[in-house]
């Protein structure tokens, strides 16, 4: 590969690269949004199973 | 698939970036000055326009920002400046290698545009540094708006001075391929120029769907809480 | 309209009285520039050219600039008197306006000790050099009060100013050593008139969405 070959590879790479990069810190990013996802939904879960534990308590009493 | 932006311009991208790389490595000939190295060229120059675009996108959302009162544009043009930035250092770094293998050096003051992306590049960086300065709000987003202005019109300005420095202090002009190629370099040239706007508009729906997505969480953990 | 430049002159007039009871940044940005200029004397080697030095000046009037531009809204802010300018019922382009005449007024007293000092310590000057420092400041004036409002509200202050102001000093700079160096120095004072009409344009409307809340 002469050295002009090589720079030309080089610049295509570097575009390559960069993109490849920003996929992976978009996939980073993803992952940690399911995460949260997914917590906030068993939080909201939580929730109304307390509410409907709550319900039933105040008809035990009443 | 019709409402799904990202998906779409990623597809564009793939077709048109895709076949436009493969076509400026292995179909289009040589240029008759430069020889295999003036292919960098064919993403180089198509990277610097695209910066451009994404700088003048974001003033365009900045200037819908301040004009509409809405602060909804503030994390649009937030992420074109930023698309922009990636951009605009990709085209440093391109230009730095085509500079090296034309003329043997990694920088050249003589080279217009790699003067004017290292301005850009000080000036938009700078627009980062202001936002992370800033609590985040309604100020903040004006403040970011009116730079996102001020960046646009410094474009041209910046184009002038270069220009006219250059003939003051660097009387030598390298002469970079113009417009004047031939019929198959320009076609893969337009074809390389419409990939990589596609791409920076698929990074940009993607980034600033993520971007929507961190803000809705944010308020649905506050109303879990 | 009349109302408009009455309250601009009296904004105006209320910062350089201000400056003249207080006397804090003109001596500053004198003193500095004077300094700045032996300090070039120091800085080039013995082979440099003479006209070097012409370069080196505009640095050093950017520089003295940023340092008078630090201050611009210090006083305003901590005396939290920006609200109440703000809440006021006049046009926020005139305090924009006023302070970039206060600015100017400063700029030019520090040039007005520079050019001579540099005259004495150099080679003299001729009408370009002073043609083209007066459209510099100018320029310079109406970005950097603009940025200096941008610069209160952050939280880096004083260290996030010359960062926003540099890129945009470029072309001052190409324009001032350009007028200053070149055989035709035309072309360039009409690309600083440029500039400070298009920057001038620019910092009028959009100051009142920097210092809105």
């Amino acid at each position: 590969m002469s050295s002009g070959d090589r720079y030309v590879f080089a610049a295509y790479t570097v575009v390559l690269v960069t993109v490849l990069v920003y996929v992976l810190i978009i996939a980073l990013k993803v992952s940690r949004l399911d995460r949260e996802v997914g917590d906030l939904a068993r939080r909201a879960r939580e929730r109304r199973v307390a509410e409907q534990e709550d319900d039933r308590e105040e008809a035990a009493v009443g | 698939m019709r409402n799904n932006r990202p998906a779409l311009f990623a597809l564009a991208t793939l077709v048109l970036l895709g076949g436009g790389v493969a076509l400026a490595l292995f179909w289009v000939p040589d240029d008759a000055d430069q020889g295999f190295s003036q292919r960098i060229f064919y993403i180089h120059v198509p990277i610097a326009l695209t910066a451009y675009a994404c700088f003048g996108w974001g003033a365009w959302k900045a200037l819908r920002l301040l004009w509409l009162r809405d602060e909804r544009y503030d994390l649009e043009s937030y992420t074109a400046v930023h698309i922009g930035l990636i951009f605009g250092v990709l085209t440093l770094v391109t230009g730095s290698i085509w500079a090296r293998a034309s003329w043997g050096v990694w920088w050249t003051w003589s080279s217009r545009q790699l003067v004017m992306f290292l301005v850009l590049f000080l000036f938009y960086a700078a627009y980062f540094m202001l936002r992370y300065s800033v609590e985040p709000g309604r100020r903040r987003a004006n403040i970011s708006a009116v730079y996102a202005l001020f960046g646009i019109v410094l474009v041209p300005i910046s184009f002038l001075a270069i220009r006219l420095s250059s003939d003051l202090i660097h009387p030598v002009v390298l002469k970079s391929s113009g417009p004047d190629m031939a019929g198959s370099m320009f076609l893969v040239f337009c074809i390389c120029l419409a990939g990589m706007l596609a791409l920076a508009a698929t990074m940009y729906n993607v980034e600033l769907t993520g971007k929507r997505l961190d803000g809705h969480l944010r308020e649905l953990r506050e109303a879990l809480a | 309209m009349n109302g408009y430049f009455g309250d601009v002159a009296a904004l105006a007039r209320k910062d350089l009285l201000l400056e003249l009871r207080s006397r804090d940044t003109v001596p500053a940005m004198l003193l500095f520039v004077v300094a700045s200029l032996v300090v070039f004397h120091f800085a080039l080697p013995t082979d440099a050219t003479d006209r070097a030095t012409e370069g080196l000046l505009w640095i050093g009037i950017v520089f003295t600039a940023l340092l008078g531009l630090t201050r611009a809204f210090v006083a305003e802010r901590e005396g939290s008197v920006m609200d109440g300018l703000v809440l006021a019922t006049f046009d926020r382009s005139a305090i924009w306006l006023a302070k970039s005449l206060s600015v100017l007024a400063f700029l030019g007293l520090a040039e007005a000790v520079a050019l001579p000092a540099y005259a004495l310590f150099f080679r003299p000057i001729g009408w370009e050099l002073v043609a083209a420092v007066v459209l510099a400041d100018i320029g310079i004036a109406v970005v950097g009060t603009l940025l200096s409002a941008m610069a209160v509200v952050s939280r880096a202050r004083e260290l996030i100013l010359p960062l926003l102001f540099l890129p945009l000093g470029i072309p001052v700079i190409v324009g001032g050593v350009g007028a200053t160096v070149a055989d035709e120095p035309g072309r360039y004072l009409a690309f600083l008139a440029l500039y400070d009409l298009v920057f001038a344009i620019l910092s009028w409307a959009s100051f009142e969405y920097v210092v809105a809340e």
